[in-house]
Formats: C-alpha cells, structure tokens, sequence
C-alpha cells in the first residue's frame, strides 16, 4: 500500500508538471506569480530539515533553527543581492552558479569547471542523503520485517526520479528556458511536506498532549531535556550558532538547486519582494512544531532506543495512528524528491556545459565541415549529455549512499555541503561588488578553500576500518600536528564545522583578494567585472563592443570636426590624413573612381562639401578616418567625449555607462586644472597684495622721510632766523650801545648752540634708526645712574622749583647696558618731566625703580599738564609737535622721546606713558635683565672686501 | 603824525626781540604777542596797522589768526606780513588764501622786511 501511495503521489506529480507545461506552451503561466515563486524556494527545506531538524533538537536543542534562521535574516537582502544576480543572469543568459563565476572572471572555462566539480563533489553525498531518507523512511513505515531492502527502495527511488527529472527538467537544450512543470511540481511538494508536518504538530501537540504548555512542561520536568531549552543547550557555542547562520546563509543563495529556482526560474524581479516575506514565514511555521515532535518522541518513544531522525514517523505509528505515518511519509518524500529533482536538474545542465561541452566544442571547431552540421551535432550532444549527467549524478548519489551514507547523520552532511556551497561566496559577492576581483584570484581562492574544506570537513568522515588510518586525526598526516585536520596550523578550541569554515574561508578570501591584487586582469575579466557590478547601471549588452559598429558618412565625420576644430585646422587634418592614408578616401563617384586616382586634400574638402548639397549617394568613412577623427578630438575633449561624439555619428548614440564616467572623469580633471588655476591667481592675487603694501609701506617711508626732512629744515630756520637777523642789527647799527650789542652777541652764540644741539640730534636719531649705533653694554648700578642723571637734572629743576625725588634701590640686580645710553635715557625723561611740570612750587618729579621677572623697572613720574590718551604713541616719534602741522610745543627739540624710544628698543626693552591731562605722566621703563643674544648681521661685515 | 602801530606775533622770544628793535629803531609803534591767542586778544582791542604774523604757535596757529583780523570788518584796514620758516609753496598759497598780503619764508633779510614793511604802510590811504 505504501509503495502504492508512492506512486500515485508521484503520479500526480507527473500530472502537475505536465499540465504546467501545457498550460505553459498556451502562455497561460501558473508559475508566474510570487506565492508559487517563494514556494518553490522552499525547496531548501528538504528530508533534512523533515526528518533531521527534530533529531537535531531532540539532541541538541535550539540549535537546528540556525540553518532557518541564516535564510530568514538574509532575506532582507535579497532585494540587493539576489536581484542583483538575478538581472546579471538574466543579461548574461547564465543559467547555474558555474555559469555565474565563470563569467563574472573572464569567462573562464577552467573556473566553471572548477566550480562544477566542487558542486558535484559538495553535493552528491547531499542528494545521497535524500535518498537514504526516503528508503529509510519507507523500512520505518513498512516495518523491518518487511519484503523490501532498504537499498532496493532507494534504487528503486532514483530511477524513479531520474526519469522524471529527464521528463521534465532536460527537454531541450535550452537551459535559459524555464521549466515550469518542475516549479510548480516543486512549490506544490512544499505546500504537501508543510501540511503534512502541520498535521503531525497538531496531532503530537494536541492529540498525544494537551497543547504547547503541555509538551513544554513534561519535557522541562526532565532533567535531560530541560536543558535544551537553552540557546546553548548541549553545548551549541556562540562559535557554532555563528557558523550555521553563515552557512546557511551561502547555502540559501548558492546552493546549485536554489540558484535555480532563486535565479533561474525567476519570472519576474518583482517576484522577490513577496519572495522576501513569504519564504521567511515558510521557514517560520514549518518550525514551529519542531520541539514539540521532538520532546513527545522524547518522552513517548525514550531517548536511546529510537533514532530521533524517525520521530515524525515513529511517533503516529507507535500510537496506532498509520494514516497519519503514512501523510509524514508522504510530506517526507516531497521534500526529499523536490530537492533531488531540482539539485540534479541544476548539476546537469553545469556538467554538461562546463565538464563535457567545453571539451566537445574545442574538437568539433576543429573538425572540417559545414558550420551549420556542426552547431545541429553539438546541440544533440548537449541534450544527450544533459540526459547523461542526470543518471551519472543519481548514480554516484546512489553509489555514495551505498558506500558510506547509510552511516551519516541527516544534519552533518548537510552541513558540510553548506560549507562545500560556502566557498563561492567570496567569489560571487566580490564579483558583484568588487571589480577589482580576478579570474586568478577567484580560481586559486576557490582551489584553497576547496582543498581544506576536504581537508577539514570531509577527511575526518572518511576515517575509519579499512579506509583512512585513524592517526591522521589525533597525530595529523604525516605526524605533523600542524596538519591534523580538527585542528589546522594547531587552531584548536573550535567545534569542527566552524574551524572548517574558518580555514577554509581564510585562505579563500586571503588569495582571491591577495591574487587579484598581485596580477592585473586582462581585457576580458575588466569588461566583464564592469558588467557584473554595475549591471544596475547598464542600458544593454550592445553598449560593451569596442571598436566602430555603425557606418557613419564622411560628411558627418567633416562636421564633426568642423564643429570642434574650425575649418582651417579640418582641412589641414584631413590634408594629412589624405597624404598618410591615400587608399582610405577611395571615393564612390565616377568621375573620381580613376585607377591612378591619389584625392587631394582640397578635393576632399570639396567632395564633402559636394555630399552635403547633391543628392548623391554619400560614402561611408573609412574606420582608419573615424580612428583619427577620434584622437584629434580627443586632443580637444579628451578620449571619453571624443568617443561619445563618435559614437554619436556612428549611430551608436546610446551613451553607455562607461562613457559617462568617463566624460565625468575628465571634467573633474578639467575642473582641478580649473582649481589649480584658480589656486595660482590666488596666490599671484596674494603677491600682487603684498606687492602693493610694500610699496604702500614704501610710500609712506618716503613721505616720512619728506616729512622729516621738512621739519628738520623747518626747525633749523628757526634758530638761524634770529641769528640771520641779530648779525644784520649788529652790522647795520654801529651806533648801538654796548649792553645791547653784548645782549645780541650772546644771542647769536646761544643759537648757534642750539642750532648745533639740533643737528647732533638729528645726526644721533638718524644712526639710531639705520642701526648703526652699537651698544657697550656691561653690568651697571641703576643706582648709581638714576643718581648722576637726577643731579645733572638737578639745578634746572631746583631753578623752576620743582622736587625731585629718586627711589632707586641700591641692592637692584646690575643691568646690562650701555651706561652713557642709559644716562641719556634718563636724563631725557627727566627733562621732559621737568618742562611738564607746572612753575611756582608745585611741580614734583619722582624717579623710582624696581626689579619686576627677568627685567627692571623704571619709571620717571611727574605732576605736570598731562598727556591725552590719543597721543600716548604719537609723542614717541620724531617732531610729533610739527605734525599737529601749525601747533608747537613750547620747548624741545621734538627729538628727546624719539630717541629714548629707539635707545629703549637697542636695549630690548619696552617704553611706554601712562597719563591724561591734567593728571601727570608716568614714563615706564622695562629693560631685561638677560637680554637675548643678538644674532650678528652675518654679510654685514665681509661687505667691503 | 602818529607812527603806525605793528602788532609782532611769534613765539620765539629772540625772533620777536630782534623785530621789536628792527620796527621802534624804524619809529614805529610795537604791540607783542607770543602766541596766537594773545594775538587774537591784542587785534581785537587795538586797531594794529601791520601784524608780523609767524604761523606755527603752540595754541592757535597763524592762519587762524589771519583769517580772524579778515573776519573782522573794522579790521579791514591792517595789513598781514605772514613771517614763516614753513616756506613750502602750498604753505605759502595758505598763507595768502587766509587773507595775508605778503608771505615772507625765515630766515628773512632784514633791510628787505623793512622796505616790504615801509611798501605796504605806505600804501594805505590814511
């Protein structure tokens, strides 16, 4: 009865994808919709996650929601990675993940090859396992006791499938062209196998127990399985959830079944946004009766005398209730045969194209013969061998059951077939995001991570009696313990899938990016990297042929040119063309068609222009002149818009990505000239600004000078006035009386005084100012300064009643200065104080000094008239009483604190007033005790040599 | 016949005492100022009938008070003899724009001042 069942299920699934097909051939599609679409992906979900997921929780907990979990995460993405595929396939017209890398790198034949063959070897032992757990569900069903070996049923299961996967998967050689009975065959065993295991939950939840609480209680009541209630439960590490998240992730994008139903068999892109909710919620509610199956076997069956694997069939037939075993048998089938259909369905099409067609092409080019005869003899081989692959590929899963399989888990196998599927992952997200990803670096990536996936994942499987000695695993091979394959370059502490994984990754990703780095891609590999990651941005494939399609005519070329060069430098260029190339301007018109014919430029020049007024037919340019048309424009506009403008008289005016990017490059490169540019006007700007207040400052120094110059002369008439016109009195009056006469002699000699004080002190200033006074500087008493300069003061202010008051600490710190300067100093701001100070009595002058940081202060105070604020600087230069133009200061040379300023200054001190009118001054002194060494004017000494 | 009166204005104490020689040597009546508010002050009350007029004084400047004598409609009659060490052209176009009638640059001749001096009281109608 139960092999009835099976047929007839079988059958009808027959009958499903038949009426697909026809329903298919009358374009009234039943796959063309998103809920069949996200069902068919659900083909994920096989005997493994059927059987195995409640062996793996009865066991170790939580931990099978991984591989459901990874999928759901990374559907949010789907609508950025997988739709990126998607279109990249559909452009392409690739139809597998070999496809898929092996154009992406180049097209490389090696490469899709390689990817191939890890498929196959990745996921025979997968395919194998769907086998075993149809035949072993069929023993569970129909007793131990029962007619049939276990083996005889998993033949007699592969060669079912094989002929219907012929039937429906390999009809022709078309491999772009959807098959739709599958799909649908497929997405309607998803919908069987979720129904059959919503039944089993129901009845185990709620028939055996009394709901969820229920089942939750009793098992937490036990000890053993109270602890899979945690997410660590039996010992599942963080390392571990890790890794099944990362594989099932690669697996449920490039898995070569989900490729297919995910990217091959995609109608519409549209189709994922349902894809990306729907399929997750699938995962969802296929899980939810997980635990509980689990634990009730558990606690129904016993732990140690069952395989968990077979609780979902065990359970209904150890509480009598065969019609149920007989739906989960039937729910386990589908799973099983949805995915065996569709994983031989994809193995096959990339054997055949990338293990046998390679081989057969490279043979028949090379075999004489008519074109088409050849092409119809490869495309009956493609199908024949398609045909081919789909037994060789159920034969060794067969085989592979037969040798070992029987011995394996559901759940490790699987996994380490995610973790075989894992290593395109660099390759596939670095070829669609990275352009700088190439063919080398892609295959010896793949080769590494394929090596110690093998190594790691796959040689501790195949360790036992009478196959691989068991020291490989505790010594590693050879004795090296570097090479034990649990515990790679002694990495150890890892559970065994993520070690795999991490190594395995490490040397993937480590050369696929260190190869596509160290060798540049050819020509080849760049296009097709530009294809791949930016296949959003792209229009269509014609775009990417180099070299001229269109036939444009000369005369467009001519305005071409003319339009971006002007008429001389066209006709000069074509003139030069014409001379190098003679034979390219061979011109379509009678009179000019003369065997010895050699065009001149002016009869080229003519001819254009004859084209574009007569109706004669006009002739294409020569390639050889479009070539030189573009380098002379691409002196002009650059290479990109030189092309783009071609390509626009050629015809091939759809501007392509590439020449997008292009014309943006080279006017960003317009636009840092541009910046450069601007950048040294700035600059010549900030010259010429400096330039102008130098000669502002220049201008000023001049008129300084004149002004100088001007109240220098001014004030030396002065005195030369009186003496001028007393000497003229005395001269024309003999007659004048002695006392007078003696009176004007003083007179004259008192100018004359004055007049040579004057110029002493001009002469002074102007030696100060040019730098040409040097300092004798050593230690002095400030004391003993203060001292002579207020009694040289002394008699002038005791004659005008003024006090004077010295407070000069005799202890002070010595100064460092010139002691005549610094007396000068002095005795300058002393007469200064003395002449501001008011007469009759009350005038009182102070000088003190104290020690302040590093420096000594002096400061010489009087009670006099005061100076505004306005003029606290001002009074410190030369003649500031003659720049109030027509005021004057009663006394004075207008020299005095000019000078003290500058002797201050040659000291390295500073020199300031405090004072408003009215309220006295106070001149402020500082002079540093440690003066800075002066560095010595280095050239002004060997000048006069 | 009364002398005419010559107002002296400078602040040089020996230039205004070799003029205060040069002018009563010559018979002429001598008023002194010693800067440009005394000057202002000595115009106002004595109808001077020249004014030796320096332009750089401590507080009002010369051509300040040349201007005030012009203002002033009484004064009409009083001649200014502007007497200058600024002798730079735009000082002496200053000079004359404030109303003076000779701008003589120091150091001056004196036997020229006085003919200039006689020159001009001559001319005047009284």
């Amino acid at each position: 009865m139960v092999i009835g069942f099976s047929f007839g299920y079988l059958a009808l699934l027959f009958g499903v994808a038949y009426a697909a097909e026809r329903r298919s051939a009358t374009r009234q599609s039943l796959v063309a919709n998103p809920y069949v679409y996200a069902l068919s992906m659900a083909v994920y979900c096989t005997a493994w996650a059927y059987y195995g997921s409640v062996g793996r929780a009865a066991h170790q907990g939580l931990s099978f929601v991984g591989i459901y979990l990874g999928p759901a995460l990374l559907a949010p993405a789907w609508w950025l990675v997988l739709r990126k595929i998607v279109r990249v396939c559909r452009q392409q017209r690739l139809t597998s993940i070999a496809d898929f890398i092996s154009a992406r790198y180049g097209k490389s034949a090696a490469l899709g090859a390689l990817v191939t063959v890890v498929c196959v070897l990745g996921v025979v032992p997968y395919i194998a396992l769907q086998i075993k757990a149809i035949s072993g569900s069929f023993v569970v069903l129909i007793g131990s006791g029962g007619r049939v070996e276990a083996s005889v049923a998993a033949l007699f299961t592969a060669g079912v499938l094989a002929v219907f996967t012929i039937l429906f998967g390999v009809r022709s050689v078309e491999a772009t062209e959807r098959h739709e009975g599958i799909v649908l065959a497929v997405a309607l065993e998803s919908l069987v196998k979720l129904l059959a295991f919503l039944v089993l939950g129901g009845f185990v939840t709620f028939g055996l127990f009394h709901g969820f609480a229920d089942v939750f209680n009793q098992a937490a009541a036990q000890p053993a399985l109270a602890r899979l209630f945690t997410l660590h439960g039996a010992g599942t590490s963080s390392a571990e959830w890790f890794t099944l998240l990362v594989l099932s992730m690669s697996a449920v994008l490039l898995l070569p079944r989900q490729f297919q139903v995910a990217v091959v068999e995609n109608v519409a892109e549209d189709h994922l946004r349902k894809a990306m909710w729907l399929f997750p919620l699938y995962l969802l509610i296929i899980n939810i009766f997980v635990l509980p199956i689990a634990f009730g076997g558990m606690l129904r069956l016993g732990g140690g005398s069952f395989d968990a694997d077979t609780f979902v069939l065990a359970l209904p037939l150890a509480t009598g209730h065969s019609w149920l075993a007989l739906l989960t048998y039937l729910g386990g089938l589908s799973a099983a045969s949805s995915m065996i259909i569709v994983e031989t369905v994809a193995l096959s099409v990339m054997s055949s194209n990338h293990l046998l067609m390679p081989l057969l092409v490279r043979e028949v080019s090379g075999r004489s013969g008519a074109q088409p005869r050849r092409f119809a003899y490869l495309g009956r081989v493609a199908l024949q061998s398609r045909r081919g692959a789909v037994v060789l590929v159920l034969a060794l899963a067969y085989g592979y059951y037969a040798a070992v399989g029987h011995q394996l888990p559901l759940v490790n196998t699987g996994l380490v077939s995610f973790a075989a599927v894992a290593q395109f992952v660099p390759a596939v997200l670095g070829g669609l995001y990275w352009k700088g990803g190439t063919r080398r670096g892609a295959t010896l990536g793949l080769l590494a991570g394929f090596a110690v996936w093998f190594f790691t994942l796959v040689v501790p499987t195949v360790v036992g009696p009478g196959r691989l000695p068991e020291s490989i695993l505790t010594a590693g091979v050879g004795g090296i313990s570097a090479l034990r394959p649990g515990a790679l370059l002694g990495l150890e502490g890892l559970d065994y899938l993520s070690h795999g994984l991490f190594w395995s990754w490490f040397f993937n990703i480590g050369l696929y990016v260190g190869a596509s780095l160290a060798w540049p891609p050819s020509a080849l590999e760049l296009r097709q990297a530009d294809v791949f990651v930016d296949v959003f941005r792209r229009r269509s494939l014609a775009e990417e042929v180099a070299g001229w399609q269109g036939h444009p005519l000369l005369p467009d070329v001519r305005a071409l040119l003319l339009g971006f060069l002007g008429k001389k430098r066209t006709n000069q260029a074509l003139q030069t063309f014409a001379k190098r190339f003679p034979d390219a301007l061979v011109i379509n018109n009678e009179q000019v068609v003369g065997a010895s014919y050699q065009p001149t430029a002016t009869d080229l020049g003519s001819q254009a222009q004859a084209l574009g007024t007569t109706h004669q037919a006009p002739n294409p340019a020569d390639p050889r002149l479009l070539l030189y048309a573009e380098k002379l424009l691409a002196g002009t506009l650059g290479p990109a818009s030189a092309r783009l403008l071609l390509a626009s008289v050629a015809g091939e005016e759809q501007i392509s990505y590439d020449n997008v990017v292009g014309i943006l490059k080279e006017s960003q490169q317009l636009l840092e000239a541009n910046r450069q540019l601007q950048k040294q006007s700035r600059q010549l700007q900030r010259l010429t600004d400096e330039l102008r207040q130098a000669y502002q400052q220049l201008q000023a120094l001049d008129q300084q000078k004149d002004e100088f110059l001007y109240t220098v002369t001014h004030e030396l008439r002065t005195p030369l006035t009186s003496i001028r016109a007393l000497a003229e009195i005395l001269a024309d009056n003999p007659d004048l009386e002695e006392e007078e006469r003696e009176r004007f002699h003083n007179t004259i000699g008192r100018e004359a005084e004055r007049l040579t004080r004057l110029i002493s002190l001009i002469l002074d200033l102007e030696k100060l100012e040019s730098g040409q006074t040097t300092l004798v500087r050593a230690p002095v008493a400030l004391a003993e300064v203060a001292a002579e300069a207020a009694e040289a003061v002394g008699q002038l202010a005791r004659a005008k009643g003024i006090a004077l008051h010295l407070d000069v600490p005799a202890e002070l710190p010595p100064l460092p200065a010139d002691r005549d300067r610094l007396m000068q100093v002095l005795i300058n701001l002393l007469s200064n104080a003395v002449k501001a100070c008011p007469l009759g009595g009350t005038g009182r002058i102070g000088l003190l000094a104290w020690p302040a940081a590093d420096a000594l202060l002096l400061c010489v105070e009087d009670n006099g008239k005061g100076i505004a604020q306005a003029e606290h600087h001002q009074i410190f230069d030369k003649f500031f009483q003659a720049q109030h133009q027509n005021m004057r200061k009663p006394e004075g040379s207008g020299l005095g604190l000019a000078i003290t300023k500058k002797l201050v200054e040659l000291h390295q001190g500073r020199i300031w007033v405090e004072s408003a009118p009215e309220q006295g001054a106070r001149f402020f002194v500082e002079l540093p005790l440690a003066p800075p060494v002066r560095a010595t004017a280095p050239f002004s000494t060997s000048y006069s040599l | 016949m009364i002398m005419p009166a010559i107002l002296i204005v400078d602040d040089e104490p020996n230039i205004v005492m070799s003029l205060e020689f040069l002018m009563r040597k010559n018979g002429y009546q001598v008023g002194i100022a010693r800067n440009g508010s005394e000057a202002l002050a000595a115009v106002a009350q004595t109808p001077y009938d020249l004014v030796l007029l320096d332009v750089m004084m401590p507080d009002v400047d010369g051509y300040q008070v040349c201007r005030t004598i012009r203002e002033n409609a009484s004064r009409a009659a009083t001649k200014v003899i502007f007497l200058s060490a600024k002798s730079q052209p735009t000082d002496v176009q200053q000079g004359y724009a404030a109303g003076a009638d000779l701008y003589i640059p120091k150091p001056f001749s004196t036997r020229q001042l006085m003919e200039k001096v006689r020159e001009l009281l001559a001319k005047e109608p009284c």
